[in-house]
């Protein structure tokens, strides 16, 4: 086995003991990037030098007795839409190609302070619209799984690279379902906190109301450590919760007892046999083990993924305004300064990122602010209350994370709505603000990962956690990717 | 395209295209790009015009809940307005942020005249 697949907790533990170094653990990650990157394209950039700095410093410092807990000296990958000191941030547009960020992002500076070795910027769907990471300017990311198939996205390369171990564990972000549903289809865990919990400062903005930064790992407790580095309140965001945190050091629950809720209208249908089945077998585990499981609908999610593509593209399309080739970025000529906004910015936009800010600009038009992006909040407030509802109920609510394991590269590019659908199950918590969590729970007859989702109320990331790892153990899921397996 | 999304497609496309046509929405999609500072050809107009319609007509399927006496969601915790202490806390370096911009000079960001020939002819809306 590499030292490349390691778990987090293991990695670490054997540095403690002499097994091996920090600056072995980045060469094993960097070996089976050599290996993999040509079939998978997970990076868009790798730090070499300033890694490789960072591994010979962790060893030092653990060496001189200063230990900073368990992310230090683990190689860690970042989406590339947000900002590492020095190092470029494209959110994989060529509108910010060549663009150096001056600062980091908040939890950047948190994993720095934890010791963490930041191998490089992963890919992504165009500034995170997407679910297949087809969208970057480039070139798409693949599945380790099968290399013919999309890894999801937006995080699609963090989760590509988790999987098939050119990172120990990855950061993405997560709008409507962009490290979940990638988590889904790459066989990692992958999980959306509470919104306010993760600073989004140095996070490139997508839909500020839904945006949230969030982990990807190989298991649970590795993405509970993860989570415990970077969530907090940071001044420098003004929408960074002030308030409380929930205790995430040893989630625990007992199963008997516990009350879970199968959302009735993620079933279905809709859904693949095998998505399906797995999150049956999942169930009756639980049952077996004493949880009380029973169905709950929903009816707000029936128009949820609707009121999710009126609120996001609304905010991408003010959000995005910021570029306009003043301050940093690309810059096309034009005869005055709008015509070189206008020509700029139809220049080094993507066709998904020009097809949401259309949509985006004209549901906030005058005459239809009201009837698209006020009705999809109000739809918002709904939501969430009938999910409180539900809560009262029951401890957690369930459903499968993606309708589909992980499908053909191309096959949905030519029609946006078969790709919105695929965040058909993640988007509500995102419109609700609660956290969920995805942890793969079985192989489709194709070989091809299936991810099993926990929602929570707010806060809940206690609950969350311990119901995820007990639904690990259950499951047993210790398949690597074809990939991973053959370098191992 | 497996069989889950065309029957879902086929079922949400029927009722958004009825709640559509019920709203009467038409989209002039050469003014949305406008608004949107988008410089798009015809083709470009006419392909992403086809697409909103189905979005759109998708979309309109939250026309179907009645959220009369619901508030709209602002932050999802329900927090309010954020306030620091109004102090001087530091900042990007100046030359550092200019360093950045595709044209600068003397300090200040250079961009092209604000006013010209077709701003004159009155083209904004």
């Amino acid at each position: 086995m590499s030292l490349a697949d390691l778990s987090i907790t293991e990695a670490a533990a054997g540095r403690r003991s002499g097994d091996h170094s920090f600056v072995d653990l980045f060469d094993a990650v960097l070996t089976r990037a050599n290996h993999t990157e040509a079939q998978l394209h997970c990076y868009l950039v790798i730090d070499h030098r300033g890694a490789r700095a960072a591994a010979e410093t962790a060893d030092g410092e653990l060496s001189a007795g200063t230990d900073r807990g368990p992310l230090h000296g683990i190689p860690i990958a970042i989406k590339d839409n947000m900002n590492i000191d020095g190092l470029e941030t494209t959110c994989a547009s060529q509108i910010l190609s060549g663009w150096v960020a001056p600062y980091d992002a908040h939890v950047i500076t948190r994993l720095k302070e934890a010791g963490a070795v930041l191998v490089g910027k992963t890919n992504l769907d165009e500034f995170a619209m997407g679910s297949s990471t087809e969208n970057s300017s480039y070139g798409a990311t693949r599945n380790p799984w099968d290399t013919t198939r999309v890894p999801g996205g937006s995080s699609g390369g963090s989760a590509a690279s988790v999987a098939v171990g050119s990172s120990f564990a990855a950061l993405g972000s997560d709008t409507g379902g962009s490290i979940r549903q990638p988590g889904s289809l790459c066989g990692v865990v992958g999980l959306k906190p509470t919104y306010g919990t993760v600073s989004r400062r140095g996070l490139v903005a997508f839909s500020s109301s839904l945006d949230q930064i969030g982990p990807l790992a190989r298991n649970v407790e590795d993405s509970r450590i993860l989570l415990e580095a970077i969530w907090g309140h940071d001044p420098g965001d003004a929408t960074s919760w002030n308030g409380d945190y929930p205790d995430i050091s040893a989630p625990r629950v007992d199963l008997r007892g516990l009350r879970v809720g199968v959302i009735d209208q993620l079933s279905g249908d809709a859904f693949e046999e095998a998505v399906s089945d797995a999150t049956r077998s999942v169930l009756d585990g639980l049952s077996d083990e004493g949880a009380e499981v029973g169905e709950v609908s929903l009816p707000g999610f029936d128009v949820a993924l609707a009121a999710y593509y009126l609120v996001a593209p609304a905010e991408a399309s003010a959000n995005l305004a910021r570029f306009d080739g003043v301050r940093y970025g690309l810059r096309e000529d034009g005869a005055t300064s709008e015509e070189m906004m206008r020509v700029t910015r139809a220049t080094g936009f993507g066709p998904e990122v020009l097809r949401r800010i259309l949509l985006g600009t004209f549901s906030l038009s005058a005459g239809y602010h009201d009837a698209f992006y006020g009705q999809a909040q109000r739809i918002r407030t709904h939501l969430t209350a009938e999910m409180n509802r539900a809560y009262e109920e029951y401890d957690v609510l369930v459903s499968p994370t993606s309708p589909t394991t992980a499908f053909e590269l191309g096959a949905r590019t030519a029609d946006p709505l078969s790709m919105y659908f695929s965040d058909v199950a993640t988007a509500p918590s995102n419109l609700s603000g609660h956290p969920a969590i995805s942890v793969p729970v079985g192989l489709d007859e194709g070989g091809l990962p299936i991810g099993f989702q926990i929602l929570a109320p707010a806060f809940g990331e206690e609950r969350m956690f311990a119901v995820a790892a007990e639904v690990e153990r259950l499951v047993g899921f210790d398949t690597r990717p074809v990939l991973a397996a053959e370098l191992a | 395209m497996t069989r889950w999304l065309a029957l879902t497609l086929a079922n949400v496309m029927r009722q958004g295209t009825s709640l559509c046509r019920a709203m009467a929405i038409e989209i002039d999609i050469a003014h949305v790009a406008r608004l949107a500072r988008l410089d798009l050809d015809e083709d470009q107009l006419a392909h992403y015009g086809a697409q909103l319609d189905a979005i759109v007509a998708y979309a309109a399927e939250v026309q179907a809940v009645d959220t009369s006496d619901i508030p709209e969601m602002s932050h999802p915790m329900g927090m309010e307005n954020s306030f620091r202490d109004d102090v001087v806390v530091p900042s990007l370096d100046r030359d550092q942020v200019l360093e950045m911009a595709p044209a600068q000079e003397d300090g200040a960001f250079l961009v092209p005249p604000s006013l010209g020939d077709e701003a004159e002819e009155g083209d904004e809306s």
